[in-house]
């Protein structure tokens, strides 16, 4: 046995081995990566003046579709799809804003533990009834973005309420040195500290495997509604963390839904999410929310007519994709 | 091992099923005693596919009891099922593709160290465990599924189909690792086409037919006999009138076949058959499930392109790209499944006229006055009750099936293909079927007519022939077809011997724990470590 097991321990040991295994792992992640980085150096050719204070801004404004994406990265890798995750935003952001109107720094405390837990129970809602009901993910969620855009109007009729300092202040500037924005920062470590244990556990393993071959997942023992209700519920938990980022960085909260359902629907895509399920990760997408701002940015430095803008957004994301099926068609012809 | 060998590991008793409609399992019942490796019989449609189903969790029963080592479980799932220990493995392997394979293991909670050693008894020992399961050829995976099974050690492993389409040496090696079971505290129910198999490593067998257990037979040399017999039960002359209607068509010497298959090859059950099919008359196929008579009905109908050999229509090769391809040359199919081939929402009259009208006006306005004279002559011919006629979906399953072929003899059907066309329909229908079928045969249509239920091929066809293990093993005439003979061939035994004595011989040398030499020649290292 002990004899056996030597390959494995020789593979390990070998590092070129696992640093190009980590790049085909992670090639299209590494792809976006390079892109970003080129789309950066283009927007200081275009705009020398770009530097630490529009850096900080961007990250202010991609946060809460950074947490949209990573939400609906979570529910299509396990196999569905949530449309309503727009609407749990604006129903968390309202009830954060107007609970912490008024309020002392410590209550606000609360009222952030209390909205993520709201998170959690409204995506178990969704989940809850996608696996009763058995009716297509797309169609309850479709549903439930409006329950859950009620609910947001029901709350406040008109934006308003408040944020606590502290929470706006979480999101604002640099942190340390001015090249490193506190909202990036914060965003990234909210993401690893929930992701990172989930994605290396025997759930996160389960979402996967649901999301890749339900029949399979089933035979091996995976309880698959529950897996499915928990693939939900963490995208009610980053909705609710989007909703949360949308009152820090506004400082209100907004009862109408912003465009982050179908952009975090795009910006999974672009980032490496495979729709059918099963395929990709929560960093692909992060990447892919930053790359399309920031389109929209040189867009803007180049002053072309943000109509025009849209447009080529799209037709970018087609091309892209192509690129990326393409690649894909290859390889499995190998 | 406190447990005496005549103590049971696993028992079922009364176990029954009932989906809709049809009772797949009526009384079922299965006991296993440890070391003992247990044959589950039964021909298409007995109920074996459904008992498993609910010994491994993934189906609840209506009725009866399942324990292990005499303890009553509650199989509600799959999970709960291996963890009372019981572990499947299926012909399709249950891996996730889109994790490697390490993380598979950790799914089903597997120990990787017996995982990797039971990997290099089966004859595999370098698969990198960091592969993507997606990437790994179907018969690894199904190799890497057993010896993940092995590694947890259940009470009891079910084997469903284990060997078919494995290549010859990997077959070798399950069969020696499942035949190291027999005699320990552990036991395996092995389920298989393939009666060799069966005599080489089981050591009994229990029989289903109709949903029932009709037998337990020790498994002997010579014992075949025995448990074909059990798998017919008394056979039933429900039809004599019926049976007189068909007839062995006399053919000239000169006929050219209508539609001809020449070594056809897909995937990896279909590996060579050739037939030819003759105007005005119908061929009947025969094969246990998963031989390759779904890929040879596909590629025949053109949803696949054969990866090897040829189709010929009147004697000259043709090359179906996609199902139009094959419908403009003259070759429609009729599925078991109506869901396949209709439009459920849509009318009775829209369902028949779809295939036709992408011929008659390319262009323009429908005709709808003619439409209507050619599908009310369909409706009338095949007697459809066409009341709840709005949406198809409101018919009875027959009803359905009826306006599946009326869609194609209202075009004008010159070869057609059926894929068992009266599986779950009712005998009156049946029957309407059989002389439609005939009926069109008469008229000169060529008819290939693949059925699951033995007694239809000397109620319709004019031959047969019998596929096994994605080849052509057999043809008989009309009058040689009788259920016994055909499920004989079906097993590819032959119909007067038994079995190959000297082939059977060879593999029971091979799976009995027996060191002193198996027949290959070879001394075999694997064996002193039987007992695990």
């Amino acid at each position: 046995m002990s004899a056996a097991a030597a390959p494995v321990g020789a593979t390990r040991a070998d590092p070129a081995g696992a640093i190009s295994k980590f790049g085909r792992r992670n090639a299209w992640v590494l792809g976006l990566l390079g892109v970003l980085i080129g789309l950066f150096l283009f927007t200081k050719g275009i705009q020398p003046r770009y530097g630490p204070i529009p850096i900080q801004g961007l990250a202010v404004s991609v946060l809460p579709l950074v947490f949209a994406a990573v939400a609906q990265a979570i529910v299509v890798i396990g196999g569905g799809i949530d449309l309503s995750i727009g609407s749990m935003m604006a129903l968390t952001s309202v009830v954060s804003a107007t609970l912490m109107q008024d309020q002392s720094e410590a209550f606000a405390v609360g009222v952030v533990i209390g909205v993520l837990l709201l998170g959690l129970v409204i995506g178990g809602i969704n989940g809850g009834l996608v696996v009763v009901t058995r009716v297509p993910d797309i169609v309850v969620t479709l549903a439930m973005s409006f329950v859950w855009a009620g609910f947001a109007l029901l709350v406040r009729g008109a934006p308003g309420g408040g944020a606590a300092s502290w929470l706006t202040g979480l999101v604002r500037g640099p942190l340390g040195n001015e090249w490193i924005p506190m909202a990036a920062v914060v965003g990234l470590v909210a993401i690893v500290v929930i992701w990172m244990p989930l994605s290396r556990s025997r759930l996160g393993l389960s979402i996967y495997a649901i999301g890749s071959d339900r029949l399979a997942a089933f035979r091996s023992g995976v309880p698959v509604g529950r897996t499915r209700i928990v693939a939900y519920m963490m995208t009610g938990l980053f909705s609710a963390l989007g909703g949360l980022a949308l009152t820090a960085t506004t400082g209100i909260g907004s009862p109408v839904p912003g465009p982050y359902t179908l952009l975090s629907v795009a910006a999974i895509v672009l980032g490496g999410v495979s729709l059918a399920g099963g395929r990709g990760g929560v960093f692909g997408p992060i990447i892919a929310v930053v790359i399309l701002q920031l389109i929209q940015t040189d867009l803007t430095f180049l002053s072309v007519d943000s109509n025009l803008a849209l447009v080529a957004q799209g037709l970018l994301l087609i091309a892209v994709l192509m690129v990326g099926s393409l690649i894909d068609m290859r390889r499995n012809r190998q | 091992m406190t447990l005496t060998s005549t103590d049971l590991l696993l028992e079922a008793t009364g176990v029954a099923k009932t989906y809709g409609a049809v009772q797949a399992l009526k009384s079922a019942s299965l006991a296993v005693r440890p070391g003992e490796v247990h044959a589950l019989m039964g021909a298409n449609g007995a109920g074996k596919s459904t008992l498993v189903k609910i010994l491994t969790g993934a189906v609840t029963p209506d009725a009866g009891t399942i324990s292990v080592r005499g303890r009553d479980l509650a199989l509600r799932s799959p999970g709960q099922a291996r963890r009372g220990g019981i572990v499947p493995v299926y012909q399709e392997p249950a891996l996730i593709p889109d994790l490697d394979i390490r993380s598979n293991l950790r799914l089903t909670e597997t120990p990787a160290e017996p995982f990797r050693h039971w990997l290099s008894e089966l004859g595999l020992p370098d698969v990198n465990l960091s592969s993507l399961a997606r990437r790994l050829p179907l018969a690894t995976l199904r190799v890497i599924d057993l010896a993940r099974a092995l590694a947890i050690e259940p009470d009891v492993l079910m084997l469903d189909e284990m060997t078919a389409a494995l290549p010859a040496n990997l077959t070798e090696r399950v069969l020696e690792v499942v035949g190291r079971h027999r005699g320990g505290g552990r036991c395996v129910v092995f389920i298989s086409h393939r009666m060799i198999e069966i005599a080489a490593v089981c050591d009994r067998a229990t029989v289903l037919r109709e949903g029932s257990t009709v037998g337990v037979v020790d498994v002997t040399p010579g014992s075949e006999d025995r448990i074909v017999e059990l798998m017919l039960g008394q056979i039933v002359e429900d039809m004599p009138d019926a049976a007189d209607q068909a007839h062995g068509t006399t053919r000239a010497a000169d006929a050219v076949p209508r539609l001809s298959g020449r070594n056809l090859a897909y995937g990896t059950r279909l590996e060579d058959v050739t037939f030819d099919l003759y105007p005005g008359e119908v061929l009947g196929v025969v094969a246990l499930e998963g031989q390759g008579q779904d890929e040879l009905l596909d590629v025949l109908s053109g949803i696949h392109r054969p990866s090897s050999g040829s189709i010929e229509i009147d004697g000259a090769p043709v090359s179906f790209r996609y199902p139009g391809d094959a419908i403009r040359a003259g070759v429609v199919y009729v599925a078991a499944d109506r869901a396949e081939a209709l439009l459920m929402q849509r009318s009775i009259r829209e369902n028949i006229a779809l295939p036709f009208r992408a011929r008659i006006p390319k262009w323009g306005l429908i005709n709808l006055g003619e439409e209507r004279q050619i599908v009310d002559r369909a409706v009338e011919t095949l007697q459809i009750d066409a009341r709840a006629g709005g949406e198809v979906r409101r018919l009875s399953g027959g009803n359905q099936q009826k306006v599946t072929i009326a869609r194609w003899v209202a075009s004008g059907v010159k070869t057609m293909v059926c894929f068992d066309p009266t599986r779950g329909i009712d005998i009156r229908t049946k029957r309407q079927i059989y002389a439609l079928l005939r009926d069109l045969a008469e008229a000169g249509a060529a008819i290939l007519l693949y059925t699951s239920e033995l007694k239809e091929v000397q109620l319709v066809c004019d031959r047969a022939i019998v596929v096994f293990g994605g080849r052509v093993v057999r043809e008989l005439t009309r009058a040689e077809a009788d259920e016994p003979a055909l499920l004989r061939a079906a097993y590819n035994l032959r119909s007067d011997s038994a079995l190959p004595e000297d082939t059977v011989g060879e593999l029971v040398a091979q799976a009995e724990p027996d060191p002193t030499g198996p027949s290959t020649g070879e001394p075999d290292p694997r064996e002193p470590e039987t007992g695990t």
